[in-house]
């Protein structure tokens, strides 16, 4: 027993030993699989971007399909343990998990995506995709023929319902007649079921599809039932052609390569980014010619220059709530503390937020 | 609320429900055979993927359907082995195959994640589902080997000092359990949701599994199962787009709770225990004793 321990370790310290000194090893928790062509896909190129931009000043590794529970604390301390400097957990429900193995490595530096909470070696980041919601909702206003969008929601926390109020917002605005359908169906990632919602909606005469979940199988039902949809997280145009309007794209290569040269040259601190379009972290898929008239383009075109130079800004009051009290006042925009939190429909849409 | 709305509804129900059917049916004839396979969702995941891979490389939908039933044969084939002649533990190695199957599944998949396939039309599954229903039912209770089937599940002794194969029954038994679950997972990546994904299938194997439990180990009752977690999940999908404020967690817990139900209400005679579970359920069978 003792010989096969001596060889472990001797092992593991030739492997560790061997490894360039200066090089920095950087880790992933992913949520699901890269190949989803949704949210653990976009961060798997981001990821692959780092690596192209430094070289081999760095080395990823990456841990895919990991739950939100207690197996992510044995994730997260594996790449720990593994002699990583900086370890990405990409996923909102692993904030608790990150903190517990934070504590325990004061000398490894963490980023929790889409977290709130920061601590001295754990910073958050997180992407302003409402955004693209509004861009996506301003489309939607204008292509709609039955005035029903269907709405395809995962679960009730803030990233979501900011995205349903921005994009209703921006529908509302162009078309007063838009109603939304929305369905809550709890899972990011079930394909049959998004593609049940997906049909329900449009059978309920929702002639566009927006989904806030994961595959791209919603886009899939719409193209089949000839309505039309926006991809999620990454351009899907492949899968639905005559369907696809655009899609909200997360781009996280430049924010994950600057992150890991501040690890590299000494110089990370903790924070928090909350980053939009004007960094180029939410970009906007190519808008369907086909589909789209191009004035509309252009419009779409113009909205992503104003929103980038800060003079449009989703959530400008007047904004009210469901039982019509005014939350943002005219010619002021919702402050992100407001946005971060964001729990209620604005008033316009119909139901409430599952608690 | 017209016509083409309900009809709509109803389309959706039976889309959704068919891959339940069929995994279902499968494992309740492995059960009814006095053997229980945890494997379900490993072997639907298998099957899913061997239908989607064959489907991109060779171009045919019946070639993919037919090599999506063999890696079923092969997946429950290689169970049977173990729990008929090794004489494994039913329910350990049920569970590993599940985890190995979702393993197998991912591997053989990377390549094919995010190919653009043109899906199939469901509607000739959904009725095979039927048929397939009503024919086990058929074979159960009015034909001598569905006798035979049943006496091994419920006295594997009994029926080998008959001079039945006890072994083999049950081999044949698991094959067709397996197939049947590959079937509800290649139709799940061909016709369903016309896409690769890993674990895409989303835990419906361990929903085959309750609807066994809650059919009582009746055939046609599987169908009232099935229908019951399909419909109530629809249900509720379409209360939500109407508006209609209902929280969703409700439903989506309800088919359990109606498992729950079923269950208490099942095992609150003993005497209904005795007739509607195999008595012979996980019991291994040693020849010669």
């Amino acid at each position: 027993m003792i010989r096969i321990i001596t060889f472990i370790t001797t092992f593991l310290f030739l492997i560790f030993g061997s490894a360039n000194a200066d090089q920095k090893k950087v880790g992933f928790i992913y949520i699901g699989p890269p190949g989803d062509h949704g949210w653990t896909y976009m961060h798997d190129v981001g990821r692959k971007y780092m690596e192209s931009q430094l070289g081999d000043s760095i080395s990823t590794t990456y841990i895919e399909n990991v739950p939100e529970n207690a197996d992510a604390v044995r994730a997260i301390r594996k790449l720990a343990d593994s002699g990583h400097d900086l370890i990405f957990t990409t996923s909102f429900n692993y904030m608790d998990q990150t903190h517990e193995v934070a504590k325990d490595f004061p000398q490894i530096k963490f980023e929790h995506a889409t977290g709130y909470i920061q601590a001295d070696n754990v910073a958050t980041y997180s992407a302003r995709f409402y955004e693209g919601r509004m861009i996506e909702g301003h489309i939607a206003g204008h292509m709609t023929k039955t005035n029903t969008i269907g709405y395809i929601a995962s679960y009730p926390i803030p990233e979501v319902v900011r995205g349903i109020n921005a994009f209703y917002l921006a529908a509302s605005k162009v078309n007063p007649d838009i109603k939304m359908k929305i369905i809550w169906v709890f899972t990011w990632y079930d394909p049959g079921k998004e593609a049940d919602a997906a049909n329900t909606l449009i059978n309920q005469g929702a002639d566009i599809i927006v989904q806030h979940t994961d595959t791209y199988a919603p886009c899939q039902a719409a193209q089949k039932a000839g309505v039309l949809a926006f991809g999620q997280a990454s351009n899907q145009e492949e899968f639905c052609p005559d369907s696809h309007l655009t899609a909200i794209e997360d781009i996280w290569g430049p924010y994950y390569a600057a992150r890991a040269k501040a690890v590299v040259d000494g110089t990370w601190s903790s924070g928090d980014t909350w980053d939009g379009m004007d960094k180029g972290m939410v970009v906007m898929s190519p808008y369907n010619t086909k589909l789209m008239p191009a004035s509309l383009i252009q419009e779409a075109v113009n909205m992503e220059v104003a929103i980038k130079d800060g003079t449009l800004h989703p959530f400008t009051g007047p904004i009210y709530n469901q039982a019509g009290e005014i939350v943002v006042p005219e010619g002021e925009v919702a402050p992100d503390g407001m946005l971060l939190g964001m729990n209620f429909y604005v008033q316009g849409i119909d139901g409430e937020v599952p608690q | 609320m017209n016509l083409d709305f309900i009809i709509g509804i109803l389309e959706i129900i039976l889309i959704a429900t068919t891959p339940l059917v069929f995994a279902a049916i499968g494992e309740l004839v492995t059960e009814k055979s006095g053997v229980l396979n945890l494997g379900v969702e490993g072997m639907m995941l298998v099957g899913a993927v061997s239908a989607f891979v064959t489907l991109v490389i060779s171009g045919s939908y019946f070639l993919a359907f037919l090599i999506s039933i063999f890696s079923g044969v092969l997946m429950s084939g290689f169970f049977a082995i173990l729990v008929l002649y090794l004489m494994t533990n039913q329910i350990a190695t049920g569970l590993a195959l599940t985890i190995f199957g979702i393993g197998l599944s991912s591997m053989i998949g990377k390549k094919y994640i995010g190919t653009p396939i043109d899906g199939l039309s469901p509607w000739f599954f959904v009725i095979i589902s039927f048929v397939i229903v009503f024919i086990i039912s058929y074979f159960f209770y009015k034909t001598k080997s569905g006798l035979i089937l049943r006496a091994v599940g419920e006295s594997h002794n009994a029926a080998h000092a008959l001079g039945y194969n006890v072994i083999k029954v049950r081999f044949i038994a698991i094959i067709f359990g397996g197939s049947m679950c590959a079937l509800a997972g290649s139709y799940i990546s061909i016709c369903y949701a016309p896409m690769w994904q890993e674990g895409m299938t989303a835990e419906r194997g361990w929903i085959a599994l309750a609807i066994v439990v809650f059919s009582t180990w009746k055939p046609e009752r599987v169908l009232i199962g099935a229908y019951i977690f399909g419909g109530v999940t629809i249900l509720q999908m379409n209360l939500q787009a109407l508006g209609i404020r209902i929280p969703g967690q409700f439903f989506n817990m309800a088919p359990y709770v109606a498992t729950i139900i079923v269950l208490v209400f099942i095992s609150s005679n003993k005497l209904r225990i005795k007739l509607s579970a195999p008595a012979s359920l996980t019991i291994p069978f040693f020849k010669g004793k």
